[in-house]
């Protein structure tokens, strides 16, 4: 049987107070931290979703990523749109662990909150974004070392080759104290770049 | 075109049972492991209930014969446990010699250790070895280390509640692509005052024993378990004569695009995972003989749940029960060890009662099987269902 | 009473993150939930949250919450009788 071909329709990256789309900066700013960058990329892209400032970092940080790509892709959530969404990182959800870890580590002052424990968990992101666009489709977020494209390829492969999708948003989205990246891409029939890892890597 | 995804082998080690045997008297005998938390030191021992494992780490050292060096968080530990019991159950003597993969599922990682030695990290250079251990994908690693896979796809899934069926889902498709001959998949997560904190303050979890599907349900019992099974393909199976415990035969997964936590109002994620497995599995919804639902006991879960199934079943829902009443809610572990219970169901033809249910909801006219029911069973669906709107279906049988 | 009010509304905004509401869009008597602000089960938990740690008042079953977060009108009057700090 021969093996299908799929593309890159587009990418989106988030790192260094810099926003870019298919490899164009869009969006750059001075800013000390991750929560005044994605809320002032927020304005600029004139979202409107109050839920924004209720996720935490890395759901922040995906959902940006996600918003600015779908947009730029004409995705409409009222068109409940078959895309699957395959995230992986580093850092887990360290970076709210920890939050939640010193809400409850002095039982003088023992004031967990809800709102942070619900990001415990990395696919939380994935979540916020099949919310936000309507996303029913497969969904799964995988640990890595490090970025791991032979793994974001193959799986993108699968869903595509076995029609379990129509699409597939995938890449990487890490926060690790002030440490942070997002590189989100969509898989498809068509798009200018070729889907393999080759192309994946030099994009990463 | 291959027949399926062979189950060669199980492991399993929760609050009823170290493994697959104690687990299935204690199922039948209708025992359940839930008690007041005694090996954690929490300010809610009084309040909560949930599904400890009678092993204390030292023993669990002591039987994969580890030196007092070692930096083994109990997931950690927990999962070397059980997936070296599949891997004896399967039969392999040697792991390495057809292309084995191990793709497990973790959500609180070495967070207990954390917890235990965060403030001693700066000055006692000891517990040092801990930090290491901290992150999802070290006690993956270290499951791989001891069952000897090397080069291979050694893999970590972390979606919540779903991690574990999410994994033996994945690692059927590894097999069906051809990518691996074998894999072992599974989940393992022990208790952290992390996850009890946590859910505590999400207020779902019960101060007595979880029942679910019951109009009185007060929450969730969190438990800890690992669970592992060993998944061949065909080739595979047929190359080494093995006798094959029973197939995975259908999965699916889908978002529920709803709430971070909170499930939708009638079950749309669960409803797509549900149809999506059947589909793959090429089967009716009345070919189901037997559902082991999700049923954590919250009365969102629960509710969402149960019209899930009327939307994929109608008139014709099929027997279901949930076994968290048994084990409590073991998170990332939670779809391995219901896949163990699923395949125990099919080998014994039992149906495991829905333990702890008087009541039935008012919204639906659904009861769960709450009693013990010999029946013959040719196919089990088992959902899991995560935050994040993860929701995931196997469904196993007898015949590939 | 008008002063809790107040300081109700502007706890409500920062603890729950509502960026984009001032004080004075909030009328004592606007829903919550639902229609009004737009507020779900997990805001209703850090509400529960809220009111142990500022006001001392321990609710058990999340179930209270509804009718105590109706408005902050309904919220004032609760910890007006409630509080215990």
């Amino acid at each position: 049987m021969m093996k299908k071909k799929y593309c890159i329709s587009s990418y989106c990256h988030i790192r260094d107070n810099t926003i870019s789309l298919n490899g164009k900066t869009i969006y750059t700013g001075q800013h000390s931290d991750l929560k005044s960058l994605t809320k002032s990329a927020y304005r600029h892209f004139d979202i409107d979703y109050p839920k924004f400032f209720k996720m935490d970092n890395l759901s922040r940080l995906g959902f940006l990523a996600a918003e600015i790509l779908l947009t730029n892709e004409g995705v409409l959530p009222e068109n409940e749109e078959d895309i699957a969404i395959v995230l992986s990182n580093r850092a887990s959800s360290l970076d709210t662990d920890r939050k939640h870890w010193e809400s409850i580590r002095d039982s003088h002052n023992y004031y967990p909150s809800p709102a942070i424990f619900v990001y415990t968990l990395p696919n939380i992101c994935i979540g916020e974004i099949s919310i936000r666009h309507k996303l029913y489709s497969e969904n799964s977020f995988f640990i890595f070392d490090e970025f791991n494209p032979n793994h974001l390829f193959s799986y993108a492969n699968g869903l595509l080759d076995t029609e379990k999708t129509r699409k597939v948003l995938c890449g990487w989205v890490d926060v690790d104290g002030p440490v942070y990246k997002a590189f989100l891409y969509l898989v498809g029939k068509e798009g200018p770049v070729l889907h393999s890892i080759e192309e994946i890597t030099r994009l990463f | 075109m291959g027949k399926g995804i062979a189950i060669t082998g199980m492991g399993i080690i929760s609050a009823i049972g170290n493994n697959v045997e104690e687990n299935y008297r204690s199922l039948v005998e209708g025992k359940k492991g839930i008690s007041r938390i005694v090996k954690i030191d929490t300010v809610h021992k009084d309040a909560l209930m949930v599904g400890e494992i009678d092993f204390t780490n030292q023993e669990l050292e002591a039987y994969l014969g580890l030196d007092t060096n070692n930096n083994y968080s109990r997931s950690a530990l927990l999962g070397a446990y059980a997936a070296r019991q599949a891997v004896s159950d399967a039969k392999i003597t040697d792991v390495n010699s057809s292309k084995t993969g191990l793709v497990s599922a973790t959500t609180v990682g070495g967070m207990d250790k954390t917890e235990q030695y965060y403030y001693k990290y700066f000055e006692d250079k000891k517990v040092q070895k801990y930090i290491e251990g901290h992150h999802a994908g070290d006690s993956t690693q270290k499951i791989a280390e001891q069952l000897g896979i090397h080069n291979s796809l050694v893999t970590t899934i972390s979606t919540a509640c779903s991690s574990a069926a999410n994994a033996i889902l994945f690692g059927a498709r590894l097999l069906k692509s051809g990518k691996l001959d074998r894999v072992i998949v599974g989940g393992t997560d022990g208790l952290s005052k992390f996850t009890l904190n946590g859910f505590k303050t999400l207020m779902i979890q019960s101060d007595t024993y979880n029942t679910p599907f019951d109009e009185n349900r007060k929450g969730l019992n969190l438990g800890e378990a690992a669970a592992f099974l060993v998944l061949e393909s065909d080739k595979s199976v047929q190359r080494e004569n093995k006798e094959v415990l029973a197939y995975v035969k259908g999965w699916g997964n889908a978002n529920d695009a709803f709430h971070q936590t909170a499930s939708s109002e009638h079950g749309d994620g669960a409803t797509l995972a549900m149809q999506k497995a059947l589909k793959v599995g090429g089967l009716k919804g009345e070919e189901i003989d037997y559902i082991n639902a999700h049923g954590t006991a919250t009365p969102n879960n629960d509710l969402s749940e149960g019209r899930a199934f009327l939307r994929v079943f109608g008139n014709g829902v099929p027997d279901f029960s949930s076994t968290k009443g048994y084990t409590g809610h073991t998170l990332a572990a939670a779809g391995g060890v219901e896949a163990v219970f699923s395949v125990l169901a099919l080998r014994h033809n039992v149906i495991f009662p829905n333990l702890n249910f008087k009541n039935p909801m008012k919204e639906f006219h659904l009861r769960p099987r709450a009693e013990l029911k010999k029946r013959k069973l040719n196919t089990v669906l088992s959902n899991s269902l995560g935050f994040g709107g993860n929701c995931s279906t196997l469904i196993f049988s007898k015949e590939a | 009473m008008e002063a809790l009010k107040e300081e109700l509304k502007s706890k409500i905004i920062e603890q729950l993150n509502l960026e984009d509401v001032s004080v004075d869009e909030i009328a004592d008597d606007d829903p919550l939930f639902g229609d009004g602000l737009g507020l779900d089960s997990i805001d209703a938990l850090e509400l529960i949250v809220m009111l142990d740690k500022d006001y001392g008042i321990k609710l058990a079953d999340p179930k209270e919450g509804k009718k105590i977060f109706e408005s902050v009108g309904t919220m004032a009057d609760y910890i007006a009788q409630h509080k215990t700090k």
